[in-house]
This record gives C-alpha cells, sequence and structure tokens, in this order.
C-alpha cells in the first residue's frame, strides 16, 4: 500500500498497539523550558518518578527570562523561579541545560534545530505549541500539554491516535519583497484557521525544495496557526547539509547510516491525503494581518475587510470584534496605518535570514521618531552568527534596540509589552487579544515588512524600499 | 481523578468562535496555583454582565461555546482554569487539538456536536434551564427534551468514566519501551544525540 513520509516515521516509532487506534509512540526527542518545563519536572518527583531518558532531553530558559542587554535568570523578577527550577532540576536529572550567556541557549524551537538536537526522520515533543518548527527538517514534531510532558519524563514515549494527513502543495518561485512568512501567513488568510485541525501537515511540491531550510522553519511554526498537529517537509539534500556538522548531529558512519535512512524517507507518488491543497508562490503579496487571528489577513497595499462582506454570522461578529479591538475602520488602508511598536523576533521569524531581510531594508536610514523598533535574536548561536557580519551595530545605527535571545515580546510572558491601545507590527506568530500584552494590538508580518514599517512609522510596502 | 458520568446542570453559552487558550487564561497567571485559576478564567472576556458572571450560570458545570474551542497555545492551564469554574463538560463543533488532548488527561469532557445542535442548546440554556450530558450513552438532553447523540473515542471514553490517567496505564509497559529501545539503537545509531556509532550520554554535549 503507498505509504507517504508520515506514515513512515510513524510506524517505526509505534512501540505496540493499544487498541481502539492508540499506540504508545516513541518519543526521540523532548524539549523543555522555563514555562512548563520546571513545573513538569517538579509534577514528575512528587509522583514518586524520575527521568526515563535524560539524554534525549534537552532545557533551555526562554519564555519567561527577560531580553535586556546584560540580562541574568534574575531580572525579570517573576521569572526568576522558573528560571532557577529548570535549572536545578535538569541539573539534577542530568539534563542537558543550555544556561543564559551561553551557546544553545535561546527559543527552543530556533536552538534545537541548530544543535542538531532536531533530525529528519525522528519524533520530538515539547510543551509548546510551536514545536512544530522542528517538522522544517523533517522530523514529526508537535506540542504537548503539562500531563503530557510528565507522561514523556517518565516513560520516553506517549500515548496517541494517528492524526489524518493533509498536504499543501507549492509551485512557482517567491517574489520579490516577499518572504516565505508571508506565504504561511497568505495559506492561512486562503485555508482558515482551522484548516488543519486534527491533520498532520506536509508541505511539499517544487516551490518547498526550492525554498531555504531556515524558510522551511518558518512555515512549519506557522503550520500550528492553521490548527494542524504537526507540520513538516521531507528532508533532502538542503537539509542533509543543513544538519551536517552541527554540535549534536551524527558524525563518521552513524552519518552515512542517517542519510541512507532519511533519503527513504518519501510520500509514494500515489499515496492519499484525506486533504489537500496548492498554492502558486508567484501569486503571492506581501501579507500582514489586520485582526486578532492569523486568518485576518490582506495584501499589506489592501484594505481592512467590511464585516458585512462576512460568510455568516459566527464570521461577521468575530470580525466586529476585532475590528473594535484593533482600532481599525472597515475599508481602511493598512499601508500608512501609523505604528508605535515593532518587533523583530520569535520562534517564526528570529533566524539569521530573517535578521539579514531586516538588515537589508535598513541599511542606512533610521527608524521614524516615536517608534520603539526591537531586535531579539532567536538564540545565542543567531546572536553570534550576526555579530560577525555586523548586524548588532547596523541595527543599532538605524535606531533598534539589539538585545538578548529568548521570546520576549511574542508573547510577553517576560514582562516585555506593547502597552495597552498601542499598535505593533510584529514577526511573531500569533496576534490573539492580548497576547503581546492587554489591550496591545498586533500585526504580524515578515521581518522585512516589520522593518519597512519602523522606517516609515506606520506599516509600509516593503517593495517600496 | 474524578471520574465523569453523568453532568447536569446550567450550561452557559458563551458563543464565540476561536475562543483561544491565551484568552482562556492570560500567561501572567500560569505561576498560579492549580486550585487558584478559576478566578482568572477567560479574563479577556469578563465585561460587566459576562455570562458566566451572571448569578444563574455561577459554577455551570457545562459550557457551550463556538467552533474552533481552546485553539492556540498548549498550555494547560487553560483546561484547570475552567475546572476552576466548576466547568466539568465543554460543548463545540470543533477544538484546538491539544486543548481536546489535555481534556481527558484531567477529567474534563469535550463533547463535539454539530454547530446547529450547539446554537439550538444555547438558545434553550439561556435562561438557566439544566442541560444533561451523559457520558456512558454518548448523549446531550437538551432542556426540551431533544437528544444528541455524540461519539467519542472508546479508549478515551473509558479513561473519563473510570477516572485514571494515561501515565499510570503506559508504566506498565516500562519493560516494552526498554526492550524496544534496545533494538532502536541497533536500527537507527544515528538517532542516539551526539552519535558516533556509539552513542553517548552527556550532559553537556558542548563542551
Ligand atoms: S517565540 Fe513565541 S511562539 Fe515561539 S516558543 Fe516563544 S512564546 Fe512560543
Amino acid at each position: 500500500m503507498a505509504r507517504t513520509f508520515f506514515d513512515r516515521i510513524w510506524d517505526a516509532h509505534v512501540v505496540t498497539e493499544l487498541g481502539g487506534g492508540w499506540v504508545l509512540l516513541h518519543i526521540d526527542r523532548h524539549l523543555l523550558h522555563d514555562l512548563s518545563g520546571g513545573p513538569a519536572l517538579a509534577d514528575l518527583a512528587s509522583r514518586g518518578l524520575t527521568v526515563s531518558r535524560p539524554d534525549l532531553c534537552f532545557a533551555t530558559p526562554d519564555h519567561a527570562v527577560s531580553s535586556a542587554p546584560g540580562r541574568n535568570g534574575e531580572t525579570y523578577t517573576d521569572g526568576a523561579k522558573l528560571y532557577a527550577t529548570l535549572r536545578d532540576r535538569t541539573r539534577d536529572a542530568g539534563i542537558a541545560f543550555f544556561d543564559l550567556g551561553r551557546r544553545g541557549q535561546g527559543i527552543v524551537h530556533v536552538m534545537a534545530p541548530e544543535l542538531g538536537i532536531t533530525l529528519p526522520g525522528t519524533t520530538m515533543v515539547c510543551g509548546d505549541s510551536h514545536t512544530c518548527t522542528n517538522g522544517g527538517l523533517g522530523a514529526l514534531a508537535f506540542g504537548i500539554g503539562s500531563s503530557e510532558v510528565v507522561h514523556v519524563l517518565a516513560t520516553q514515549t506517549l500515548r496517541q491516535q494517528k492524526p489524518r494527513q493533509m498536504r499543501i502543495t507549492y509551485d512557482g518561485h517567491i517574489p520579490f519583497g516577499v518572504t516565505v512568512k508571508d506565504v504561511a501567513l497568505h495559506v492561512i488568510g486562503a485555508l482558515g484557521a482551522a484548516a488543519g485541525v486534527g491533520h498532520a501537515i506536509e508541505h511539499a511540491g517544487p516551490g518547498i525544495a526550492s525554498m531555504p531550510v531556515e524558510g522551511r522553519l518558518t512555515l512549519c511554526n506557522l503550520s500550528v496557526e492553521l490548527g494542524a498537529k504537526m507540520a513538516f517537509c521531507a528532508p533532502d539534500q538542503a537539509t542533509a547539509d543543513y544538519v551536517f556538522g552541527r554540535p549534536l548531529a551524527p558524525v563518521g558512519d552513524a552519518w552515512e547510516m542517517a542519510v541512507r535512512d532519511w533519503a527513504a524517507l518519501r510520500t509514494d507518488d500515489d499515496a492519499r491525503f484525506d486533504k489537500e491543497a496548492r498554492f502558486d508562490m508567484a501569486a503571492v503579496p506581501p501579507t500582514i494581518t489586520w485582526g486578532t487571528s492569523p486568518e485576518h489577513t490582506a495584501a499589506v497595499d489592501g484594505v481592512v475587510p467590511d464585516p458585512r462582506a462576512a460568510s455568516n454570522a459566527a464570521t461577521r461578529d468575530a470580525w466586529q470584534d476585532a475590528l473594535d479591538y484593533m482600532g481599525l475602520r472597515p475599508g481602511q488602508a493598512l499601508r500608512g496605518t501609523p505604528v508605535d511598536w515593532v518587533f523583530i523576533g520569535s520562534c517564526a521569524n528570529s533566524r539569521l535570514s530573517d535578521l539579514r531581510d531586516a538588515a537589508r531594508v535598513i541599511r542606512g536610514r533610521h527608524v521614524s521618531p516615536g517608534v520603539q523598533a526591537w531586535v531579539v535574536p532567536g538564540s545565542v548561536e543567531v546572536s553570534d552568527a550576526a555579530e560577525s557580519e555586523g548586524l548588532p551595530s547596523l541595527f543599532r545605527a538605524a535606531g533598534f534596540q539589539w538585545r538578548e535571545p529568548g521570546c520576549s515580546m511574542c508573547v510577553a510572558a517576560n514582562g516585555e509589552i506593547v502597552p495597552p491601545g498601542q499598535r505593533s507590527v510584529s514577526t511573531s506568530n500569533r496576534n490573539f487579544v492580548g497576547r503581546q500584552g492587554p489591550g496591545a494590538r498586533t500585526h504580524l508580518a515578515s521581518p522585512a515588512t516589520a522593518a519597512a514599517s519602523a522606517l516609515a512609522g506606520a506599516i509600509a510596502d516593503v517593495r517600496e524600499y | 481523578m474524578q471520574p465523569f458520568s453523568i453532568v447536569s446542570g446550567p450550561a452557559a453559552p458563551l458563543m464565540r468562535q476561536d475562543i483561544d487558550t491565551d484568552v482562556i487564561i492570560r500567561i501572567e497567571h500560569v505561576n498560579v496555583p492549580r486550585a487558584e485559576l478559576g478566578q482568572w478564567a477567560l479574563e479577556p472576556l469578563r465585561a460587566p454582565g459576562f455570562v458566566l458572571d451572571q448569578p444563574m450560570f455561577r459554577g455551570a458545570p457545562i459550557l457551550l461555546t463556538g467552533a474552533n474551542f481552546g485553539c492556540g497555545s498548549s498550555r494547560e492551564h487553560a483546561v484547570w482554569a475552567l475546572q476552576g469554574l466548576g466547568i466539568r463538560c465543554v460543548i463545540a463543533s470543533s477544538y484546538g487539538d491539544i486543548f481536546f488532548a489535555n481534556c481527558f488527561q484531567n477529567g474534563m469532557l469535550p463533547v463535539t456536536l454539530p454547530e446547529t445542535a450547539v446554537v439550538s442548546l444555547a438558545e434553550q440554556a439561556a435562561r438557566g434551564a439544566n442541560v444533561t450530558v451523559d457520558l456512558r450513552q454518548c448523549i446531550v438532553i437538551a432542556p426540551d427534551g431533544t437528544q444528541h447523540a455524540f461519539t467519542l473515542d472508546p479508549v478515551r471514553r473509558e479513561m473519563l468514566l473510570e477516572g485514571v490517567d494515561e501515565l499510570g496505564l503506559t508504566l506498565r509497559s516500562a519493560t516494552q519501551i526498554t526492550a524496544w529501545q534496545r533494538e532502536d539503537a541497533l536500527r537507527r545509531p544515528w538517532a542516539i544525540p551526539n552519535s558516533a556509532g556509539g552513542g553517548s550520554v552527556n550532559t553537556d554535549p558542548l563542551m
């Protein structure tokens, strides 16, 4: 029977069938962060259990630590206990902990691929919904809840049912001024925020073959905003090239064997999916959100939609609520809408290629007065690489703050918030009500659009820069 | 974990779609002890007159809500916060995946019904009439006596009915897991972190 990429990895990880479509699935990698990692380890201990495979767990503080230059684990005082708990409990359990200030620290989903923790063909979980990011390298990676984190710590397995399968095929080349982030937002806008619920999504087609690996990570990151359980791109030569030589990647004979195994991870030509969609990337404009769901998207040179044009009453109400919250009027042009904050960061867009995209736009220009503009690199690794290219000084000269790696203003769990009523263009992945702070108005966009908007002091079309 | 068989009582209608877990419990409150989370549940929606603050629905065991409930972040606190309000069962036409799975880890029943059924229940429940959810028969009984059948995975249903959680069950398979790992280490030596064919365990893999 024809099998998919997903079937092949899933089936290879079944420890045992549990009946009723349930299986006990082996988990090859487990990422822990400060918000859920420490409390889960404490929970495990309180049940009298120990970590079954500490060598497969990797921890770093990212959510609740300050991103201020010179920060330490106590700089954001409300997060100090979470930080210390993760540090101490991982040490006691023998789990690798990538501490602040050292290589390896960063947003879990940014540091894991770049350290070679994430490998094609593996299963991977983290108590965080954007774990699907790691699917960009061809891992089955998904977010889990606190009880499941404890379950994996204790058993290195999860009880799972196979999700349905969806394929999104990409054709064409990304136009000038457009990035993978725009493609991702465009797809979410077209399919809706629940299109992938209950599904594992394979991103495939010529558009993926020509997409740089960091772009695939961004695309898979945003896939959870389609409601998908996980998303991935089958590994190819570019994936192997990306993984090769990373600190935790296999070497020698193990590497040779890995590459052979990965080459077999393919979707058969005659495999069938429960759902399919297809996009021409050449037709995607720079895209930005106007509302409070990632599906509320428009072309950056487009207008805010009219709730009266919504297809049903529930959507009309949702649009109206979103416009009220965002302080926007139907028919208003998005371009030119004044902006107070610009945030370049998050596991969607804080890798080196993202910072380069933004840097290209700002070179030799200056942030508009009155705009607070931040760059928060995704990891120490990214930060160091950017440093060697002179990016921090370039951003600082343009009026940006260059900060320490972490989640920062993506989720505002470290006290770094957009003040109530203020408008932000953010390269993160969620524009939910209050996501960047109570009352904050978030527009999701690409690093290039965010950079252009910082210069203009308003939502801007990067094609004009 | 408290077993779930029949729950009957007022069903609070909160008919909005896409209520995400950031709205169910804001990130600032994830440090709050589990038992105290209820006071912060759905905080961004709690304007004066908010349905769950109306005397009729205070402590209501059932929540009727719009599609894609619990989408967004994976925080299990969302389930705990709803439980803190006294909610034991949510009825909606669809859910965020992680939220849905988290419910079963905590004895909460998420019932999936067609949108039209949820809307009709919400209309009838709006005046505080009792709705009954019977997990043994997998039916929801509306105030006017209409029965809405729902389906639920049999394994999950059993767990709720018995009040057992997954970890307790899996721990019984420990030897099977170790055996699988032993074989896998031969099959995929490269999948051991830092592997040079044999694998190594190192708490500081970058050193
Ligand atoms: S950067 Fe944002 S989306 Fe990514 S893990 Fe951190 S909080 Fe979550």
